[in-house]
């Protein structure tokens, strides 16, 4: 029978791992279902969205602004070998808008909201609050999960196209600022190379791809955990390295969909 | 009056990022380029349009005043087939008026060209541009000049 143990392990670990995955899918359902009454009572979420996105907001203008300066100054140090220093708007514009602003602004949501998303609802599952909710008959997907995924879902988009109008910003502060760009000659040719629906739309249809995601990895840490102080910390652990590999998984695929001809 | 200034700041952060959105689609991309009017269609065939591509520029003195829309083969003529859309403004391109692709500096992109003629008929929507000049060719171009060289000794 020894041997036969570490596939014992092998195939509990797998079918745990195939329960959870169910749960969390039920779970989105539940979540789904609770849209209706979440959109009846807007307050919940304009709440929400203020832990949520206004919160986070301060990390991503920052991080976006450092992140579109190293573009401009390492993109220069690049191009101007040969002698296409004035292509710099279009690298830097195509980089944030596709890729680096819906990406780095998920990770940093994932870091900043989804981890506090996790831990407030695992301490509600811990205090028995949620219980406590369906004691009184009020639905808690309704109460507090439902405007909780809303705000998330909401506010990714518009902090993956601030980090991106930002990091634009500090890419042309480097680029014609400090290094002597031409200043038409970036925007120009930024305006021409950079397509509104290919480029710009798809940029906001992954942020709220990942919006999504990461918000219901979250909120279902959160509801999943074990309700001990250990478990909402480990539950943290895993919202965190879990989002932002999905959020990294996800990207590729999605680039793979949107950008190929 | 605490909920009420939350709802203020809100406010504020979604107006921002529906600004930052705004700045991205006018500021960034060429949306605004393509609203600027509508535009009519020309055709053109070339026997090897290179690397030209959809949305490549079309130029006439070197400022723009298209883009291509389409680029096709035709089975028939053998050569590609080239749909350019002019904006509504440059409408008085005459019937002779000649395309030919060049590019932008050593390794820029591919664009048409376009040089006025002398009729004094315009070019209409679905029009055809009898004379064009395709995409140099490198290695068609080092061929020739190995080619007369040796012929020269």
């Amino acid at each position: 029978m020894a041997l036969l143990e570490p596939v014992v392990r092998l195939g509990r670990g797998g079918l745990g791992f195939f329960q959870r995955l169910g749960r969390a899918h039920l779970f989105a359902l539940e979540v789904v279902r609770a849209m209706g009454a979440t959109l009846v009572r807007p307050r919940l979420v304009i709440e929400q969205m203020y832990s949520v996105g206004v919160l986070t907001f301060v990390i991503t203008v920052v991080a976006g602004l450092f992140v579109g300066m190293v573009l401009g100054l390492q993109g220069y140090y690049t191009l101007v070998d040969f002698g296409a220093e004035d292509s710099l708007g279009v690298l830097v514009a195509l980089s944030l808008v596709r890729e680096l602003g819906p990406v780095v602004a998920a990770l940093l949501f994932a870091g900043r909201a989804g981890s506090a998303l996790t831990a407030e609802i695992g301490l509600m599952k811990a205090t028995e609050q949620l219980s406590a909710l369906e004691m009184m008959a009020v639905d808690p997907f309704r109460r507090v999960i439902g405007p909780r995924f809303l705000a998330g879902f909401l506010s990714m988009p518009l902090l993956a196209a601030l980090f991106s109008a930002v990091g634009i910003g500090g890419g042309y502060f480097v680029a014609v600022g400090l290094l002597g760009v031409d200043a038409g000659a970036f925007w120009s040719q930024m305006h021409s190379s950079v397509d509104f629906y290919d480029d710009i739309m798809n940029g906001v249809i992954k942020s709220l791809v990942f919006g999504a995601v990461v918000t219901w990895i979250a909120l279902f840490e959160g509801y999943d955990c074990v309700p001990t102080s250990e478990g909402v910390s480990r539950a943290t652990t895993r919202t965190v390295v879990h989002a932002s590999l999905a959020v990294l998984g996800l990207d590729f695929v999605l680039t793979a969909l949107m950008f190929g001809e | 009056m605490a909920s009420r200034s939350v709802e203020i700041i809100v406010g504020l952060f979604v107006a921002l990022g529906l600004a930052a959105l705004f700045v991205l689609a006018m500021k960034v991309s060429n949306l605004s380029a393509l609203q600027q009017g509508g535009g009519y269609e020309l055709t053109a065939y070339f026997s090897n349009v290179g690397g030209l591509k959809v949305r490549s520029a079309v130029s006439a003195s070197g400022v723009t005043v298209g883009r291509v829309v389409d680029i096709s083969y035709d089975d028939r003529t053998y050569n590609a087939k080239v749909t350019l859309e002019i904006r509504d403004r440059y409408d008085q391109f005459p019937i002779d008026t000649s395309a030919s692709i060049y590019t932008s500096g050593l390794l820029g992109e591919q664009y048409i060209s376009l040089a006025p003629g002398a009729e004094s008929e315009y070019l209409k929507d679905g029009g055809q541009i009898r004379h064009t000049q395709s995409a140099v060719v490198l290695e068609q171009l080092i061929g020739q000049f190995l080619y007369s060289k040796g012929q020269g000794n």
